[in-house]
């Protein structure tokens, strides 16, 4: 459905976007993942036709952005990160200005302005004027405006970026919903990690303007995966403080262990992290080790299988790494060697 | 079809905000002065000149149509920036211009939706002017003809610093910058007019042309000269070929 190739984008002084190439097919749901300024929105606008590729090409359903421009167009719906609103109209006005704009036929117009304020849930403010309407609302006008016409693909830039925690749910059911019935192929850009997780089915990282991995959700995690990394919390059971030594000791002792890294112990509470060896299950021995010792265990959780992870090490560059880290709000667990992440590139 | 859309979505946000208002408020305020100081000295020069015996009759087209389109056109230079300014800066600004230009939508009729809606105020606020010609005909016997040029010469004008106002509306983000530009070519364009006044030699001549309300002089006396027409309609299509270039330069710099 959509088919990238050696697309580069130069402004006067930088390059956006450096010799990408991706291939999407139909019905799929992409998550476009990067630091800010990686190249997410210009290769979103090289799509759409808002900018054209310096070299390279892209095709989105068998047309070319460059050559044939309006028939791209008729087939994409484009939400860019703030949603293009006007203040001064109603919420049914806009869609049907926009209905019209997109080539909907007049007489299915009023049907399709029904339907997509249904699927976004804007029925109860469709004569509202859209200046009134609060950002979550605006947000789902902006989805409503680029499903009017049905589009084969729809482009999503930071769909969540400013919404409340209870918005961001709703619109990413709401995108999902979209997807499930498998009528648009979905692009969508984000830097928060775990929004990929929840919608995308693929994901394609960029950084600084690269392609850095692309692949599905499931296949990246196992890629990497290898080592187990688990988050202990220790407490004392009877009231006296416990050793931190003693207990990193009885850890180290465990069988799979790697390594334990003491963390910021809080209160009389003793919190580890344990890295297993390659292929290990260690969580069994753990609890084990630290019940035997007659200590209370409070928590054991499996941590770093994330994307995040899989982010930091893919963004191969310690700038890029220290970029991914803000990013996810984590420190990375440990010094990445550098060689190693190399190699992923 | 297209075009019909666009041009209604702008005259549909002019009248929702105070602009559309405002300037036809402004306009209807001072045409309306200019008019009624116009009736007033001619009906004074009349008694006059009766009382003094002269028999000539006077004539209105002379005393108050002329005058009056003369100064209609002036006030025109001042609000059309106003009319102008938020055209495409508006829709830079707030990024509904990736909507405009990401749909399957020409240029041309981008660009002609919203000229022809500044257009159609345009239109509206003379027509407002039109009211105190009409009660001329109650009272008095104006030749039409004169009448009617002068009002396409005063479209015609409109549409020529249109056209340019949207042009320089792509320039910028910011309407109120884009406004006092506008403002300041339309004056540049008016003040041209009296250079020619203190020389006729080439470069003088030439700048006279080339200002804008020279051209409407001939309109006002009830002549339709084809060199005036044509200045006009090349001002139109400059500016609107402007337009189309910087809204296709706006994807390379975006």
């Amino acid at each position: 459905m959509i088919k990238v190739e050696g697309l580069t984008k130069r402004y006067a002084r930088k390059v956006a976007v450096d010799n990408i190439s991706f291939e999407v097919t139909k019905g799929q749901i992409v998550g476009f993942l990067g630091p800010n300024g990686a190249g997410k929105t210009t290769t979103m606008r090289v799509l759409t036709c808002f900018l054209p590729p310096t070299s390279g090409s892209a095709q989105v359903a068998g047309f070319d952005v460059v050559e044939q421009p309006m028939e791209v167009k008729k087939r994409i719906g484009y939400l860019p990160e703030s949603p293009p609103v006007y203040p001064e109209m109603e919420v049914h006005e806009y869609l049907e200005f926009v209905g019209r704009i997109k080539g909907v036929a007049s007489q299915d117009l009023a049907r399709r302005v029904a339907e997509v304020s249904e699927k976004c849930a804007i029925s109860d403010v469709s004569k509202t004027l859209i200046g009134k309407l609060s950002k979550g609302y605006r947000q789902r006008v902006g989805l409503a405006q680029a499903i009017i016409h049905n589009p084969d693909v729809l482009i999503l830039d930071e769909p969540t970026a400013g919404l409340d925690p209870h918005q961001i749910i709703e619109t990413r059911d709401l995108i999902k919903n979209l997807a499930a019935r498998g009528e648009h192929t979905i692009i969508l850009s984000t830097h928060i990690l775990p929004e990929v997780e929840a919608t995308c089915e693929r994901v394609i990282i960029i950084a600084r303007g690269r392609l850095v991995a692309t692949d599905t959700v499931e296949n990246l995690t196992s890629r990497l995966r290898g080592a187990e990394t688990v988050a202990v919390e220790v407490a004392p059971s009877n009231g006296a403080p416990l050793d931190a030594g003693t207990v990193q000791r009885r850890l180290e002792q465990v069988a799979g262990v790697s390594r334990v890294l003491p963390k910021e112990h809080r209160d009389d509470r003793l919190h580890f992290t344990v890295e297993s060896l390659e292929g290990r299950h260690i969580r069994p021995g753990l609890a084990k080790a630290v019940v035997e010792g007659g200590w209370h265990l409070n928590e054991l959780h499996g941590v770093g299988l994330s994307l995040e992870e899989i982010f930091l090490q893919l963004t191969a560059s310690p700038e890029d790494a220290r970029q991914a880290a803000a990013i996810a709000g984590t420190a990375p667990v440990e010094e990445k060697p550098s060689d190693s992440a190399g190699d992923q590139k | 079809m297209n075009t019909i859309t666009i041009a209604r979505k702008e005259l549909n946000s002019y009248f929702r905000s105070p602009i559309a208002y405002g300037v036809i408020a402004f306009f209807a305020l001072i045409a309306g002065y200019f008019f009624y100081a116009s009736v007033v000295f001619f009906v004074r020069r009349g008694i006059e000149s009766t009382m003094m015996g002269q028999s000539m009759p006077m004539d209105v087209n002379e005393y108050v149509v002329r005058p009056l389109f003369s100064n209609i056109s002036v006030i025109a230079l001042f609000l059309i920036p106003m009319i102008t300014m938020r055209l495409f800066a508006e829709e830079k600004r707030t990024g509904t211009i990736e909507l405009l230009v990401t749909s399957p939508l020409s240029d041309l009729s981008i660009i002609m939706g919203k000229w022809l809606a500044a257009l159609a105020l345009y239109i509206v606020m003379l027509a407002v002017s039109a009211v105190s010609m009409a009660s001329l005909f109650l009272y008095g016997s104006p030749d039409w003809r004169p009448l009617l040029a002068g009002y396409l010469g005063l479209f015609l004008m409109g549409a020529a610093l249109l056209s340019i106002g949207t042009y320089i509306s792509t320039l910028t983000k910011n309407q109120i910058v884009a406004g006092v530009a506008t403002f300041a070519v339309c004056l540049m364009l008016w003040i041209l007019n009296w250079v020619t006044e203190f020389d006729t030699s080439m470069v003088y001549r030439v700048l006279g042309y080339i200002a804008i309300t020279s051209h409407l002089d001939s309109f006002g006396k009830g002549v339709l000269d084809l060199k005036d027409i044509v200045y006009y309609l090349s001002v139109i299509f400059i500016g609107l070929f402007l337009t189309a270039r910087s809204l296709e330069s706006l994807r390379w710099r975006a």
